[in-house]
């Protein structure tokens, strides 16, 4: 399929005006999203969050009482949606399959020396490979940044294609790691890397870089998947990670996704939110929308 | 796309062409039902004894009727702002003068929202662009000229400016309240005293704009605010004792008004009608540019006067740029100006719809490929779709007249002499428009383009601190900035 | 055949006009006698022709370009060679003014005032636009400046009562801003006008940068008004009816309309820059200000 099209040359990936793309970004969040139409924002959001944790203290436990979250978000409003997928260390993922059974609920694992990207390649592949061994259903991995500012493309392209062909029929997620490529020129050049590489996903971040994602760095992104989409014919999907707390800045970004690729991408297979603490502020959102009263973070379960 | 055994994907309608309606409330504005002119500090009934409706464009709804100034009251104004001038404010020290103003421009910040809706319900913008562009702006035209007051000689070196007297100020109905900004807060700083006339389909927010003066003290007769049409204008182009005249509006009542004062000592402003070049070269920031397009020709339903309404696209990018403008149409919403996701609102008036619908006529007509967003417009109000036309020819009335509305000219170019030569070939220069990313470019059409503001890589923008205003046909003078005073002095 | 003659025949100087670099004679065929106060003819000048005038419209503008977009410096240098030549041909504009009714005094005075005004623009060539442009600080991310530039074709009638100085001091301003223009020369005192032409052909100005006609304006001053591609009209006179006449026909195409008529050209007051800035255009230009990371970036 790749092979067929022509790879461009990245060094002359479309040109990003910063100023205009982050008063673009701004406006997205001039729209006002009220009653019926907050609700379905709501539980889209809600539906698209891969429940995130990638530390060095997770536990079996953790995992399993994150996994039972990502079915049960707040059993005391009938009819939520799950969430997307739950996001663990390769290690993890045997576990989070059990717990999620056939919920539909995904397992991603971050894989290829998850954040820094600093291994041999045949070490990032065993990674991955172990990862889709143990059942993930979805591959998180970094791309090598160093490699990248340094001006080699074609190693960061390669590195990706490797892992692309050991994931299988796991879906690849890409984590261009934003914050650390800096310029939007960048960010830009580097999705279309990933894409024709074989990206099924483009993510912003790992979360353990600041910044992570924002409005404009996800923007310029989603406008790469279209140009792609308009040469290619291929849908590539979206996941913008790290720094998402509020329902509100939630909302936004599907009004940007809306906006920016329309409805074909508007569900979990094409966007997802990288994030721990949104869904909890969704939650309180939604049962303000249905009581009618502001609520507290008491009444909300923390995992 | 393998689905899992079980399907989590939720399908929600999250339409952002039809979200539920966001209505920004009218309780912070308050419209009277009849006003009267603002003359020497006080509302007072027109001698005329007449008046006529301002209307909400949106619902065409009647707003409120407003006193018809005729000669006689264009007189009266004039003397009240005679007799300020003599009396008090040229010999006011200059640093107060600047206080009034500077209290003028809180004053308008603390009541923003309520100029932003009256705004929008007179004018029929987006509650929107009121809001957030609109009003910051003139509060922050207020506050700056406020502070050139006591400072004027370092404006002009080896000088010794001096104000002119009253001017006269005739403003349009595309920015109501900004316009009247533009030009109240320099006349005042130069130390001139006023007689301003908005446009007759949009008074209200120059006459709340009266109110405020009044309630900052400003001595009466420094500003007054008469209101009425074409008739009322012309009264004061050719009343005698009026020292300057500031006009914005079309070109061919700006020529009008030329002829009006010659052989008068009358100082004359004139910020015309344009039909600026929005032009995008193949190694633009292309996405940027797009949006920078959309900003050009749908910003304020294209009643703009320095709008972006020739597109010039070069060919190797041109399938892409269109498809991506056409994608970006789509996602404009049009409708109630008062809701605060209308990106498009209503047409000002009835007789400019129809000025529009004629010329989209005209586009048919020559044979232009049209197109229109397929948005569905309110049954009641003055209405009309984003549209554009391609394969627009240089010689082509859509491409050569100012439509005033939201209707765009494509035309293609292959070189950068080509474009030059195009864009310059009018008899119009407000402005103009260029994208690409390489900076030496950008300075060579910068530096070609006969055009009184460029954008690179940006589309109507505008600041207190930036000169605005045309060459040709599009007037002379300059708003904003240091170069807005000296049009206001004998330097 | 050879035959001896006690004192040579003088070659008289034939009065042409000034276009695009060229000395035709007027289109029309049309002439005046030039006199001096006892009415003897001094010389046959063209009287030019509204065709004449449009001619010279075509050549200010085809040469506008080129002017406006040399190096302001090359414009300085330019307006200096005017200044030198004209310092060379002192005898012969002496000559022409005292013909004219100047007393060999005051001719002397005007020559050098004129020489030295053209020397007091070329200074301000590469220097104007410094002093009147600025950086604007807007409010959001962008870099924003307006400079002057040149507002196009300017036609002049010149001061009317001054052969060479008036000529000369409304000549400098509006050609060391990077206009163009079209001059009509004082009806009466023609001579120095066409001498003058002559001064500017050897002096690179470019053909078409000063084009001088004489005549009359009571014929021609309509045409310099209404003409839609002139973009400015300076007038140097005090006749109320040609005032008025010029800013209603000015208003065809909006032309900026100056009236010099209170200057003594004589005095210092003729030497401002801000006869040049009345025939400059400000020009703002944005662009954006890339900041990225700022927070980490410090100065």
């Amino acid at each position: 399929m790749i092979a067929t099209q022509t790879i461009p040359d990245f060094n002359i990936s479309s040109r990003i005006d910063q100023v205009g793309v982050e008063e673009k970004a701004k406006r997205f969040t001039t729209r006002s999203i009220k009653t019926e139409t907050k609700v379905n924002g709501l539980k889209l959001v809600l539906n698209m969050i891969d429940l995130t944790t990638l530390e060095g203290k997770d536990s079996k436990g953790k995992v399993q009482q994150l996994c039972y979250k990502a079915q049960h978000l707040h059993d005391a409003y009938p009819g939520l949606p799950t969430v997307a997928a739950i996001c663990v260390y390769p290690s993890m993922v045997k576990i989070a399959k059990a717990a999620l059974g056939n919920s539909g609920v995904k397992v991603a694992a971050v894989a290829t020396a998850f954040p820094s990207g600093q291994a041999p390649k045949d070490v990032k592949i065993r990674d991955t490979k172990f990862a889709v061994a143990e059942g993930a259903d979805e591959i998180d991995m970094v791309i090598s940044r160093g490699k990248f500012l340094e001006g080699e493309y074609n190693f960061v392209f390669d590195e990706i294609a490797a892992i692309k062909e050991t994931c299988g029929n796991a879906r690849l997620k890409v984590i261009l790691e934003t914050g650390e490529l800096v310029t939007y020129d960048k960010v830009r050049r580097a999705s279309d890397i990933a894409m024709y590489a074989g990206a099924d996903f483009i993510k912003t971040s790992t979360g353990k870089i600041q910044p992570a994602a924002t409005m404009p760095v996800t923007l310029v992104m989603l406008e790469a998947i279209r140009d792609f989409y308009y040469k290619t014919g291929k849908m590539i999907a979206m996941k913008p990670a790290g720094g998402i707390s509020k329902s509100k800045v939630a909302l936004h970004y599907l009004v940007m996704l809306q906006e920016t690729l329309g409805e074909a991408w508007m569900n979990n297979h094409w966007f997802r939110f990288g994030a721990s603490s949104l869904a909890n502020d969704v939650l309180m959102q939604l049962e303000k929308e249905r009581t009618g009263v502001y609520q507290s973070a008491n009444y909300f379960s923390v995992d | 796309m393998a689905k899992a055994a079980k399907n989590n994907t939720l399908k929600l309608k999250f339409d952002t062409i039809n979200y539920a309606p966001a209505p920004e409330s009218k309780s912070s504005a308050t419209i009277d039902a009849q006003y009267d002119l603002f003359i020497n500090g006080k509302f007072e009934k027109p001698l005329s004894k007449k008046y006529f409706d301002t209307i909400n464009p949106a619902t065409e709804e009647k707003l409120s009727s407003v006193a018809e100034a005729n000669a006689a009251d264009v007189d009266k104004a004039a003397k009240a702002a005679r007799t300020a001038y003599d009396k008090v404010w040229s010999k006011m020290p200059a640093k107060e003068r600047a206080k009034y103003i500077y209290r003028i421009a809180r004053m308008i910040q603390e009541r923003a929202r309520e100029f932003a809706v009256i705004e929008t319900l007179d004018g029929g913008k987006p509650i929107r662009e009121s809001r957030d562009i609109d009003v910051p702006l003139v509060a922050n035209h207020f506050f700056y000229y406020a502070g050139w007051a006591d400072k004027l000689a370092y404006a002009f070196p080896n000088r010794n400016p001096k104000p002119l007297g009253v001017a006269g100020q005739i403003i349009p109905w595309n920015f109501p309240l900004l316009m009247a900004a533009w030009k109240i807060a320099p006349a005042l700083a130069t130390g001139n005293t006023v007689v301003l006339k908005p446009a007759e389909t949009t008074p209200l927010t120059a006459l709340k704009l009266a109110e405020i003066i009044q309630e900052s003290d400003l001595p009466p007769g420094v500003v007054n605010i008469i209101t009425g049409a074409g008739a009322t204008g012309a009264a004061i182009v050719n009343h005698p004792d009026i020292n300057k005249i500031a006009f914005t509006g079309s070109t061919d009542v700006g020529k009008i008004i030329q002829r009006a004062v010659a052989g008068t000592d009358k100082k004359v402003t004139l910020e015309l009608g344009g039909k600026a070049a929005n032009i995008i070269f193949e190694d633009a920031p292309i996405d940027q540019a797009v949006e920078g397009i959309i900003n050009g020709i749908y910003f304020n339903q294209g009643h703009v006067c320095c709008a972006g309404s020739r597109l010039f696209v070069q060919e190797s990018i041109y399938k892409e740029v269109m498809r991506k403008l056409k994608d970006r149409i789509a996602t404009l919403i049009v409708g109630d100006p008062m809701d605060k996701n209308t990106d498009v609102g209503a047409i000002n008036s009835k007789q400019q719809l129809e000025t529009i619908h004629k010329y989209i006529t005209i586009g048919k007509k020559e044979g232009l490929e049209i197109f229109e967003s397929s948005c569905t417009l309110p049954k009641k109000g003055f209405f009309c779709k984003p549209t554009l036309f391609t394969n627009v020819a240089q010689s082509s009335r859509i491409a050569q007249e100012e439509i005033f509305g939201p209707v765009l000219a494509i035309q293609t170019f292959r070189t950068d002499d080509e474009v030059i030569e195009k864009a310059n070939n009018t008899p119009y220069g407000l402005s103009a428009g260029v994208w690409t990313d390489k900076g030496s470019k950008i300075f060579n059409l910068t530096t070609k383009l006969r055009a009184g503001v460029i954008w690179a890589n940006t589309y109507n923008k505008f600041d207190p601190t930036s000169p605005f205003g045309g060459y040709k046909e599009s007037g002379f003078g300059r708003e904003g900035g240091l170069q807005g005073l000296g049009t206001y002095l004998n330097v | 055949m050879a035959t001896t003659i006690s004192t040579r025949l003088e070659v008289l100087k034939t009065y042409k006009i000034y276009i695009g670099g060229q000395f035709p004679r007027t289109e029309s065929g049309r002439y005046y006698k030039a006199t001096n106060a006892k009415g003897d003819l001094l010389a046959n000048v063209c009287l030019s022709s509204r065709k004449d005038f449009r001619d010279a419209v075509i050549a200010a503008r085809s040469a506008f370009g080129g002017w406006s977009g040399r190096a302001a410096f090359n414009r300085a240098q330019i307006l200096y060679r005017i200044a030198e030549m004209l310092e060379g041909r002192k005898a012969q504009f002496l000559d022409e003014l005292i013909k004219q009714g100047a007393l060999s005094a005051n001719a002397e005075n005007e020559i050098n005032l004129s020489i030295d005004r053209l020397i007091y623009y070329a200074g301000w060539c590469d220097k104007f636009q410094q002093v009147f442009s600025s950086v604007n600080p807007v409010a959001s991310s962008h870099f924003n400046f307006s400079v002057p530039e040149p507002t196009g074709v300017v036609a002049i009638i010149a001061p009317q009562d001054s052969s060479l100085l008036g000529l000369v001091s409304v000549i400098a301003p509006v050609i060391a801003g990077g206009n163009t223009c079209i001059v009509l020369a004082s009806e009466e005192k023609p001579l120095c006008a066409v001498t003058f032409a002559e001064v500017i052909n050897s002096s690179d100005v470019p053909g078409g940068v000063v084009n001088i006609l004489t005549g009359k304006p009571s014929e021609l001053v309509k045409y310099f008004a209404d003409h839609m591609d002139v973009n400015a009209v300076v007038y140097c006179e005090k006749n109320d009816a040609d005032k008025k006449l010029i800013q209603e026909k000015a208003a065809l195409n909006v032309k900026r309309v100056l009236f010099w008529d209170k200057i003594n050209w004589n005095s210092d007051e003729a030497e401002t820059p801000y006869l040049i800035t009345d025939l400059q255009e400000v020009k703002t230009t944005w662009h954006p200000i890339e900041n990225i990371g700022g927070a980490k970036a410090g100065y």
